[in-house]
């Protein structure tokens, strides 16, 4: 590639094209308002996957840029939606500050929760996540009085966005809003990764013994994506509320955290649009895949799961990625 | 010595696994700008005692002083931001970074910016100059943009020193340096140590007596955990102890 | 009341017994290779069917299908460990977390295909069955079995590891692998057999647990999570830990869903939670 030679002279306009927005990017996002000409009775289902998609990018932040294994990260996205469905029923319907106040709810336990976060890897960082999504799960389970418990949250009623667009049947203002705060999530993220402390993020992936000698204080970045991670995973627990107005404890569920890392390992990891690649192919095959019976659907998932992982390490973008590579 | 300035000092520093000894009261001292070499044979305790020294391990008793400050009890990143920095013998180094974010990454570090999300990392421009200095002074600004998991071995062993020098350190540990580098090139190698700015500490383990008799203003030697000698290069070379321990046992002279 | 503590607390010893037997192979394969194998449960599962299978189609009676369990989950899990994990032995914990998770989907899904999704029936011997009763308190009979079994293999784990040369080359190789594979132990072979063992013993835990957990193809998954706390908070590759972390578990458990049915579970997590975060090895682990 030619780009090495010129980047050796400068490094400045090197680094400014690692964080260009590429035509690859550019066409994903065209691309993405077709279901509204082309696939209208699929509207639903497209905002729950870019609901998804949001959940798996707060997910790659954690996992992918910061190597926090999490198999909990349903957690946020639960109590996210919670949130968002307990301010409706305490009389406040607005939409976008229903997101904003989901959203810090979720930060603040993904804060003190951070804590515990940065104390411990490998299987324990691993039993501590799982643990403490089960620990969310029974809690709501056992607040049925808050919650709903196992009937799930009943009587959630969100007002028009802007006291003007109604949630209609069909989903057009489901996907609108879903693929607009989506869009917003990604921005947002690029921002993150491509700063100096997504830097030190990716730092603290490819070498943990290096960043004390470095001087860095990596237990305080990891603690702050952390928080940032469990933001948008309740934001985007927010939007499943608002768009389907109930909320069940599926919400938080195991099967929830381990789809998601799912999603992300297929689609690949640390690149942000692995997770949306991933969720888009999950939610599209379980879609049609839906007369199967469920048994059968995990034994793909299972199977496609040890393939990508023992014959594409980096997913399917990532494979993607060194093809391309190849062939430059 | 009455009046040099001492930038580090040991007092005593103590450490056991188990019942083994892996520094018996260890008291060094490093004066501004030395070129120091820590020598001795295999299990000696010299990487224990930079591990100690840099807080990777805590003594069981002993103190370490930087500058007359008292920072036994600080941890390893602590240590480095106020002024001691390592290299390691095996490289620690970010693979999939390319050596200007590695690089650019350690001295928004020590500037406090690394936890800026918001500002683009493009708008780091000094650090990122800075960065760019110190890989063209290793000669690594033709590799800067390529993933460091491609580098040659010795352009790796070049990004452990460029690393460290990104943390502008008082002390500079450099643990075998020129480990598993042809005998050629660790001579460069040794020509950029020299280089290095001359208000600088520096302390390194070699096994090669040539270089370290060439390179070092002081060689403290360390047997069994303990120092058994800190001395000029001369005084060390004609020390019958340090000829029966090390010297002739190795084969070198 | 008193009766009623005793009862729990001697159901949840039988319980604890049961998840030591299904914990303690990972635990040791988990300090040997560092190696998250989230399948564990899924040989575990796969003993209780052997079980089943040797039961009904070759009318082996109960006693003589805990060796079938056994000696299958040790072979079919050596095979797998050959062909596919040994590959991941240096990727990272995450790669094997989703690659063992992988595989228990698929065994999951094998085991509706197969058998149905519903409970799988046993029919224990009639002197098995039944309770004892002792002070006007009720023991049940395989429970006691249980105990005794699961105590005789905590005897035979200790003794094969400190006192046979077998057992010091799987101590030695825990404590540090490079040390080992430095004194000429061939660390590869040691693995495949603790590992064929570990996972024999899960398969017989499998076949052990149908009369009193029950069997379905959500086995492999629910009772990891059990596996896995006893694991975690026993410390890797710590007989004595899992042993200790398996009985507060099993009497925890039974005792909080007994007293305190609403938040039994939540205090199980919460015990986790708790314990690893003082303790991030484990209450026995040294790393």
């Amino acid at each position: 590639m030619t780009t090495v030679s010129q980047a050796a002279t400068d490094p400045h306009s090197w680094l400014r094209g690692q964080s260009r927005w590429s035509y690859f990017e550019i066409a994903f996002w065209v691309i993405a308002l077709l279901p509204f000409y082309f696939f209208p009775t699929y509207l639903t289902l497209a905002s729950q996957i870019a609901i998804t998609a949001l959940f798996a990018i707060s997910v790659d932040l954690v996992l992918g840029y910061a190597g926090i294994i999490t198999l909990g990260h349903a957690m946020f996205f639960g109590l996210g939606a919670y949130a968002a469905g307990l301010i409706t029923k305490a009389g406040w319907g607005e939409p976008l500050t229903g997101l904003v106040f989901a959203g810090a709810f979720a930060a603040l336990i993904g804060f003190l929760t951070s804590f515990i976060i940065v104390r411990v890897r490998h299987l324990a960082l691993i039993m501590i996540t799982l643990g403490l999504g089960f620990l969310t799960l029974e809690l709501a389970n056992a607040m049925s009085w808050l919650t709903g418990g196992a009937d799930g949250l009943r009587g959630v009623d969100v007002w028009p966005i802007f006291g003007w667009f109604e949630f209609d049947l069909w989903g057009y203002t489901a996907y609108s809003y879903s693929l607009i705060v989506l869009f917003l999530g990604v921005v947002a993220a690029r921002r993150i990764v491509h700063s100096a402390f997504g830097l030190s993020l990716r730092g603290v992936r490819e070498n943990l013994t290096r960043m004390p000698a470095i001087g860095s204080p990596y237990r305080f970045h990891l603690q702050k994506i952390y928080t940032i991670s469990a933001a948008l995973a309740g934001v985007a627990g927010a939007l499943l509320t608002q768009t389907t107005e109930t909320v069940s404890l599926e919400t938080l569920s195991f099967q929830r955290s381990a789809d998601i890392v799912v999603m992300l390992i297929l689609g690949g990891t640390g690149r942000l649009y692995g997770g949306i690649i991933g969720a888009i192919i999950f939610m599209v095959a379980r879609d049609q895949l839906s007369g199967m019976n469920p048994q059968y659907w995990y034994f793909w998932i299972g199977l496609l799961l040890m393939a990508v992982i023992l014959v594409m390490p980096n997913g399917i973008l990532g494979g993607l990625s060194r093809l391309a590579g190849r062939r430059s | 010595m009455p009046g040099e300035d001492i930038v580090l000092r040991t007092e005593a520093l103590q450490k056991s696994f188990g019942s083994l000894e892996v520094a018996r009261s260890v008291s060094i001292e490093l004066p501004r700008g030395a070129r120091h070499a820590l020598i001795g044979p295999n299990g000696a305790g010299k990487t224990t005692l930079i591990n100690l020294i840099t807080g990777q391990i805590r003594p069981d008793s002993g103190k370490i002083f930087l500058e007359g400050r008292d920072v036994t009890q600080m941890d390893v990143a602590g240590r480095v931001r106020h002024g001691v920095t390592r290299t390691f013998q095996i490289n620690e180094l970010f693979p999939n970074l390319t050596p200007l974010e590695a690089v650019t990454l350690a001295v928004c570090e020590r500037e406090d910016l690394a936890g800026q999300f918001w500002r683009p990392l493009t708008a780091q421009k000094a650090a990122i100059d800075e960065a760019f200095d110190i890989l063209t002074q290793l000669q690594l600004a033709d590799v800067a943009t390529r993933p460091t998991r491609t580098l040659s071995y010795g352009q790796k062993r070049l990004m452990e020193i460029a690393l460290a020098l990104a943390t502008r350190p008082k002390v500079l540990l450099l643990d075998e340096p020129a480990a598993g580098v042809p005998k050629d090139e660790s001579a460069m190698l040794f020509s950029v140590i020299a280089a290095l700015p001359a208000d600088m500490s520096v302390l390194f383990i070699e096994h090669d007596m040539s270089l370290v008799f060439k390179f070092s203003s002081q060689i403290v030697v360390l047997v069994g955990g303990g120092v058994l000698l800190q001395a000029e290069p001369d005084v060390v070379r004609r020390d019958p102890r340090v000829r029966e321990v090390y010297l002739g046992q190795a084969g070198y002279v | 009341m008193v009766g009623n503590l005793v009862i729990v607390i001697f159901d949840g010893l039988a319980f604890g017994m049961l998840l030591f037997v299904l914990s303690v192979g990972l635990s040791v394969t988990l300090g040997l290779m560092n190696f998250v194998n989230l399948a564990h449960g899924a040989f575990a599962m796969l003993g209780g069917y052997l079980a089943i299978v040797a039961m009904r189609q070759l009318g082996l009676p109960f006693l003589a299908a805990l060796p079938v369990a056994f000696l299958g989950a040790a072979l079919i899990s050596v095979l797998f460990e050959r062909a596919l994990f040994r590959r991941l032995y240096r990727a990272d914990a995450l790669n094997q977390v989703l690659f063992t998770i992988g595989l228990v989907f698929v065994a999951a899904a094998s085991a509706a295909y197969l058998f149905g999704t519903g409970q799988q029936p046993i029919q224990l011997p009639g002197y098995l069955q039944g309770v004892v009763e002792i002070g006007g308190m009720r023991f049940g009979v395989y429970r006691m079995f249980l105990i005794v079994v699961a105590l005789a293999i905590t005897v035979l784990l200790v003794l094969g590891l400190d006192y046979t040369r077998f057992g010091a080359q799987v101590r030695a190789s825990v404590d540090n692998q490079r040390a080992a594979q430095g004194l000429g132990l061939n660390v590869d072979t040691i693995f495949a057999v603790t590992f064929a063992v570990g996972s024999g013993l899960a398969g017989l835990g499998g076949a052990l647990a149908i009369e009193m957990v029950g069997l379905d193809p959500s086995f492999g998954f629910h009772y990891l999570v059990y596996v896995l706390i006893v694991v975690s908070v026993g410390g890797l590759g710590s007989i004595a830990g899992s042993f200790v972390a398996a009985v507060v578990l099993g009497v925890c458990d039974v005792a909080g869903k007994y007293f305190v049915p609403e938040i039994g579970s939540f205090l199980i997590y919460l015990l986790l939670v708790g314990i690893l975060f003082v303790r991030p090895q484990g209450l026995f682990g040294k790393r």
